[in-house]
């Protein structure tokens, strides 16, 4: 199996935030902790186009590398977590992600920030798959169920694709060649090094 | 004179035992992979086709609910 990915398609999302709302209610997500939101680009402008973005679960993850307590790892599926026993809240993964995806909650004592929450692919986290502390941690653990991430499945337009890196690139190219348009895939290039699957990586500037 | 040395030593081992410290390493825990399972997840939760502990069925089985699910194209034309 190739890498689990994101794409979202910038043709097909109406932003209806139903991603939003399916991953909020799927993990229990608290107040104010949006591990994913919709994103319009050119909002009110003829032609403006919306953005489902969460953790993009990077190729080469910058919040792994800036990370002081080293609370990150990837799984075999490519797949990015992180530990909430050993995260210290500091911050430095929310300055590093090009994608905004590391969230704090400020429920804490004198507002202070807390751990670090963010998109798991709906794979939970270091605690046993399917487990009670899993669950309140991290969320529920789709893949171990054998389910793909709740945003993606419960996209109306399916303009959000989520899994295996080579089905959803497939599945992207099939609909680009069929409309002949809008082959550009907001974030690609940024979190897995190219702007299309198996080609060199966008030059710096240039759309990603 | 030997059983008092052993004894001396046995109740100095079990003594200075509890001035150890508890291990201090940082950094994750080890995660089981997704295709072992939930085992503790309700049966009525998880996708059928597919047995848990096996990885090829484990794939299978979202490869195929990723085109049944998102590829529509597969489903209308």
């Amino acid at each position: 199996m190739a890498r689990m990915k994101f794409i979202c398609d910038a043709e097909r999302c109406i932003e209806c935030n139903g991603c939003v709302t399916a991953c909020k209610n799927e993990h229990e997500v608290p107040w104010g902790v949006n591990r994913r939101r919709v994103v319009t680009l050119n909002d009110g402008v003829p032609g403006e186009k919306s953005i489902s973005v969460a953790c993009m679960h990077c190729s080469d993850a910058p919040c792994m590398a800036v990370c002081p307590v080293n609370c990150f790892y990837k799984t075999d599926e490519g797949v990015v977590l992180h530990d909430k026993d050993v995260c210290i809240g500091c911050g430095y993964c929310s300055y590093a992600c090009p994608f905004g995806a590391p969230q704090f909650p400020s429920q804490g004592t004198f507002g202070v920030r807390g751990k670090m929450d963010k998109c798991t692919f709906c794979a939970g986290g270091p605690e046993a798959n399917g487990s009670q502390a899993e669950f309140e941690k991290y969320g529920r653990n789709r893949l171990a169920e054998g389910k793909l991430p709740a945003c993606a499945e419960m996209c109306s337009t399916k303009a959000l694709l989520a899994g295996d890196g080579d089905v959803v690139a497939d599945i992207f190219r099939n609909r680009v060649l069929k409309r002949d348009k809008g082959a550009e895939v907001w974030g690609w290039g940024t979190a897995y090094g190219s702007s299309k699957p198996g080609q060199a990586p966008a030059k710096q500037g240039g759309k990603s | 004179m030997n059983k008092t040395l052993l004894t001396m030593a046995c109740v100095a081992i079990l003594g200075l035992s509890a001035c150890m410290e508890t291990s201090q390493t940082m950094g994750t825990k080890s995660d089981a992979a997704p295709f072992t399972g939930t085992g503790a997840a309700p049966a009525a939760f998880v996708n059928g086709g597919w047995k848990a502990g096996d990885k090829t069925s484990w794939e299978q089985a979202l490869r195929t609910r990723a085109q049944e699910g998102q590829n529509d194209y597969a489903r209308t034309n």
